[in-house]
């Protein structure tokens, strides 16, 4: 007899870690005879280097494992249940096309050493995404080697970096508006580089002479500015081209932060527009899944000026077929092993050719359309810190709610998983943004059809309601999921980090 | 709205009346009057892109069919390693991995509804520190080498030291990574020689040390496939006040070597792919990444955690935790940059190893370990062939080639069928004459005795 208790609520609401499944000698392994003659590796190792105690890994069937593996999948929310209206994340469908192309086997079972002449199918199709990324964005070349946009953002900053090395300069200091990303910041530190933060403007944008202030107060230290656009409130940096031609300027370089390019297809071509450098997160506009955290693609789309600088290796087309070039005396070098994720750039291949120019035209279309249909609606209710049409995303504030109710965003944030829905990014941008206030942003993307954003926006209105009648109702949720609100502080205070045998 | 032969796409629900109505609500004539507010018009591109066409579901797997079949794959008869090592994978693994809500969820910042996520990132958590033998493992990095360039960071920032060295047994596009990420601080990775048996040269290790060092690192195996003293690396970095990196290409090595954790290594760090997915061109990977757990360890770790705590009714959960070090709290001093990692890699990882068990990854290690020994020897016997290196190996091994030319000999045994191994001339001239060549549990004793045949033949 097994010592597990017997539990009330079953498997529909919870599963032990793997280590407390199964029995001591029990397997799920599938695996050959061996054919050759074994060999004992102590006759040929010191006893040190000999693993003495095998790992503490779990002991379970492949059929419990499976279960178990099932059950704990039904306690997440993806996209393929509802609205994931994650903002800046751009949670979109995931094509299920995508998933299949990857797992074609003349993809999936390429080795990275293969000879090039083998490959050369895969090289085709990673030059014609690079030909793609490079037309969507008015760039002239492309690496898709980044693994992440925070991985394309360090590859960018390095080629800025190199940029000025090669004109003799070594200037420090990145300009980063308020309202960026915190990997924004942080990339340019691991550039050795300091970060002069920009404020955002009275309209919610940024101002070129709050721009051209912070290049005269660097006085000649300016390696470029980092810029979001639109940006993370979800608004069009209008004064693109000013605050570019300030900063060039300066002698300082434009990197643009891509992870808002939904908004910007067929419409609005970066590159055009002053922007020498520009990562593209494959996993939010080309639909690469999220995985639970990835894994995601940043390919980083540069201008001429960047190019010799780009990591090795790129794909060159020649007469005879794709080769990789590695000769490229000015590289940055690599910033990953291999080519990248290259099963992420299967599948937004696969996106692309699917949509076409004309999808991808009317998916930026309609994913603005959505995020305004929010925005009107839910405007009169929880008010705008920038009352004014949107992008792609819609970022509301908690102060009058929370003034008025007490009620917070993250209140907010947990009740909303009661009627179903994802919650959006919360407290995003930081609040001194929004002098002080909680954000909601909200990220709709255009896959989601107006009755979807109904439903939302009027969960959203009842939880203003609650907010106001049953405060405490909306403090306590969620109350309909598997568990209730987590006690974050203690798990910060008493980190447990890894499974432990012992008492349970 | 833009013009396109059909008006509707699979993916883009709304009707004309949809957009219609949504405009009225909204208070605008059309989308381009939208736009307009938004876009100044002078600045919006005034062309369609200039994009191959769309195509059908159909037509689309027919082109991404001829795409896939233009390369070309040789079955059984791979031996190609190097940094990716695969393994059979079982296909209750690709099976779960296709459930959308683990692959269409996000980083679970939400924890009442991503607990699917964050408990098998807990359990991950528990399987690479075990694996490790350490007792810190993050939520993951990119791939192996970007995992490396992490560790030699916080190598920097907990010895607030500059000098790196690594082994020259460390992986060339590792090496290459790592001093990559170096030059954004203006520092240099040092190389240590190898020894004639091709483990790293413990006598230079100890004159580049001193007591501006902050990080040694040693790859076991090595790239070359010799099996390291990771102990005496670790003993020398200590002596002088430096951390010890170990980096494992291989992970499945550690079934039958001693995990780097107990060896003395402070840092460990690992490619995970092949005991997760297939290998897709080395990309997406899996940065494993494993620290020894004290307090400022915990502080200088770079990328994401998973913590148990429990709920308001006192049940166990599950919850991101140690969030100050990252860059969405701390911004410009956090420990990394990361954001997205390799979640869904993880999950694959976490399962299959689940399923191998105990048992399994053991006996898995012997099976490779004992095939990549019939090989060797067979290889090794061969005429004009010998050991690159004479010190033992795991699965994986070097062998110089008669005639000095390894790139020739690959081609030439590739036009029999055969990828033997990797030349490593592509990444230094000096190894030109070394073929890298990666036997598995994927191979049998046929594909073994092949691979030596056609090895005689082409060498010829």
């Amino acid at each position: 007899m097994s010592s597990r208790p017997i539990e009330t609520s079953g498997p529909l609401h919870h599963d032990p870690p793997i280590f407390e499944l199964g029995a001591p000698g029990r397997s799920g392994a599938s695996l050959p005879a061996l054919d050759v003659p074994a060999r004992d590796p102590r006759l040929a190792l010191p006893a040190h280097l000999v693993r003495a105690q095998d790992p503490g890994l779990p002991e379970v069937s492949e059929v419990e494992a499976t279960r178990h593996y099932t059950r704990l999948s039904r306690f997440n929310y993806g996209i393929d249940i509802g609205l994931y209206p994650l903002g800046s994340c751009t949670m979109k469908y995931n094509p299920k096309i995508n998933e299949r192309a990857a797992r074609l086997p003349g993809f999936a079972a390429l080795h990275p050493a293969t000879p090039e002449s083998h490959l050369q199918g895969a090289l085709a199709l990673m030059y014609a995404l690079e030909r793609a990324l490079c037309e969507i964005t008015g760039l002239t070349r492309a690496t898709l080697q980044p693994a992440a946009g925070a991985h394309g953002e360090l590859a960018g900053l390095m080629m800025i970096r190199a940029w000025h090395r090669e004109r003799g300069r070594r200037p420090h200091k990145v300009l980063i508006p308020d309202s960026a990303h915190g990997t924004n910041p942080a990339s340019s530190t691991l550039n050795g580089f300091t970060t002069l933060a920009l404020p955002t403007g009275p309209r919610g944008t940024l101002e070129v002479d709050a721009v051209r202030a912070a290049c005269a107060a660097a006085r000649d230290d300016v390696a470029g500015i980092m810029i979001t656009n639109p940006s993370t409130l979800g608004l069009f940096e209008e004064k693109i081209d000013e605050i570019a031609a300030v900063v060039h300027a300066a002698g300082g370089l434009v990197y643009m932060d891509g992870a808002n390019l939904n908004a910007l297809l067929g419409r609005f071509r970066p590159g055009d527009h002053g922007v020498d450098c520009l990562h593209i997160n494959l996993h939010k506009t080309f639909t690469t899944p999220h995985g639970g955290g990835g894994p995601g693609a940043g390919p980083v789309a540069v201008g001429k000026v960047l190019e010799p600088f780009l990591p090795v290796p790129l794909i060159e087309r020649t007469q005879s077929g794709y080769r990789l070039d590695s000769d490229r005396p000015h590289t940055i070098g690599r910033v990953r092993a291999f080519l990248g994720n290259f099963g992420m750039h299967v599948r937004a291949y696969t996106y692309l050719r699917d949509m076409g120019a004309a999808g991808l035209a009317r998916a930026s279309e309609l994913a603005v359309l959505n995020a305004n249909y929010i925005r009107a609606q839910l405007t009169p209710v929880y008010g705008l810190p920038f009352d004014r049409p949107c992008m792609h995303e819609v970022v509301l504030s908690d102060r009058k709610l929370e003034r008025e109710t007490g009620v917070k965003t993250l209140d907010v944030a947990k009740r909303l998983m009661d009627y179903g829905f994802h919650p959006p990014t919360i407290y995003f941008p930081l609040p001194q943004v929004l002098g002080g206030a909680g954000a909601l942003m909200i990220e709709p993307t255009e896959t989601e059809t107006p009755e979807t954003l109904d439903q939302f926006c009027a969960a959203m209105s009842a939880i203003w309601r609650e907010a106001h009648e049953t405060p405490e109702l909306v403090k306590g949720a969620p109350h309909e999921t598997p568990l209730a609100r987590l006690d974050e502080t203690r798990a910060a205070r008493k980190p447990k980090l890894r499974w432990t045998p012992g008492k349970e | 709205m833009s013009t396109q032969n059909r008006s509707y796409h699979r993916y883009l629900p709304h009707t004309d009346a949809d957009v219609a109505r949504m405009l009225e609500v909204i208070g605008v004539p059309s989308v381009q009057a939208l736009f307009a507010e938004l876009i100044p018009p002078p600045i919006q591109l005034k062309r369609p892109l200039d994009l191959p066409p769309a195509l059908d579901e159909a037509a689309l797997l027919e082109h991404l069919s001829e795409l896939a079949q233009q390369n070309q794959t040789v079955g059984r008869t791979t031996f190609l390693g190097a940094g990716v090592h695969p393994h059979t994978i079982q296909s209750a693994v690709d099976m779960l991995l296709m459930r959308s809500e683990l692959y269409t969820a996000y980083t679970p910042y939400q924890p009442e509804i991503s607990q699917g996520t964050l408990q098998i990132v807990f359990e991950y958590q528990t399987m690479v520190a075990e694996l490790f033998g350490l007792g810190l493992a993050n939520a993951s990095m990119y791939d192996g080498s970007t995992a490396a360039a992490e560790a030699v960071l916080m190598a920097r920032r907990l010895s607030g030291r500059k000098r790196a060295l690594a082994s020259l047994g460390l992986h060339p596009e590792y090496r290459q990574v790592v001093s990559t990420y170096l030059h954004g601080l203006d520092a240099e990775l040092e190389s240590v020689p190898l020894t004639a048996d091709g483990r790293t040269d413990l006598a230079a290790l100890a004159e580049r040390l001193g007591n501006d060092v902050g990080s040694v690192v040693v790859q076991v195996p090595n790239f070359f496939g010799v099996i390291e003293d990771v102990r005496a690396v670790a003993q020398a970095a200590h002596a002088a006040g430096a951390l010890a990196i170990a980096v494992v290409a291989e992970p499945l090595a550690l079934g039958l070597l001693a995990p780097p954790g107990a060896l003395g290594a402070d840092i460990a760090v690992g490619e995970g792919i092949g005991l997760a997915i297939p290998p897709s061109l080395g990309g997406p990977g899996l940065g494993l990444f494993a620290a020894r757990d004290q307090p400022d360890f915990r502080k200088a770790l770079p990328g994401r955690l998973v913590g148990e705590t429990v709920d308001k009714q006192g049940r166990r959960g599950y919850v991101l935790t140690l969030a100050t070090r990252e860059q969405h709290i701390r911004r410009e001093r956090a420990t990394s940059n990361i954001c997205t990692n390799t979640g869904l890699v993880a999950t694959a990882f976490t399962i299959h190893m689940s399923m191998l068990g105990r048992r399994g990854f053991r006996e898995l290690a012997h099976l490779c370990y004992a095939k990549g020994q019939y090989a060797r020897d067979a290889v090794c016997a061969l005429p004009g062939f010998e050991p690159r290196f004479s010190g033992p190996s795991f699965a994986e091994f070097a062998v110089r080639v008669p005639g000095g030319d390894a790139d020739r000999v690959a081609r030439r045994a590739l036009e029999r069928g055969v990828l033997a191994g990797v030349a490593c001339g592509r990444w230094e001239a000096a190894y030109k004459d070394t073929l890298l060549i990666n036997p598995s549990e994927a191979h049998r004793k046929a594909d073994l005795d092949r691979l030596a045949v056609t090895l005689a033949e082409v060498a010829r």
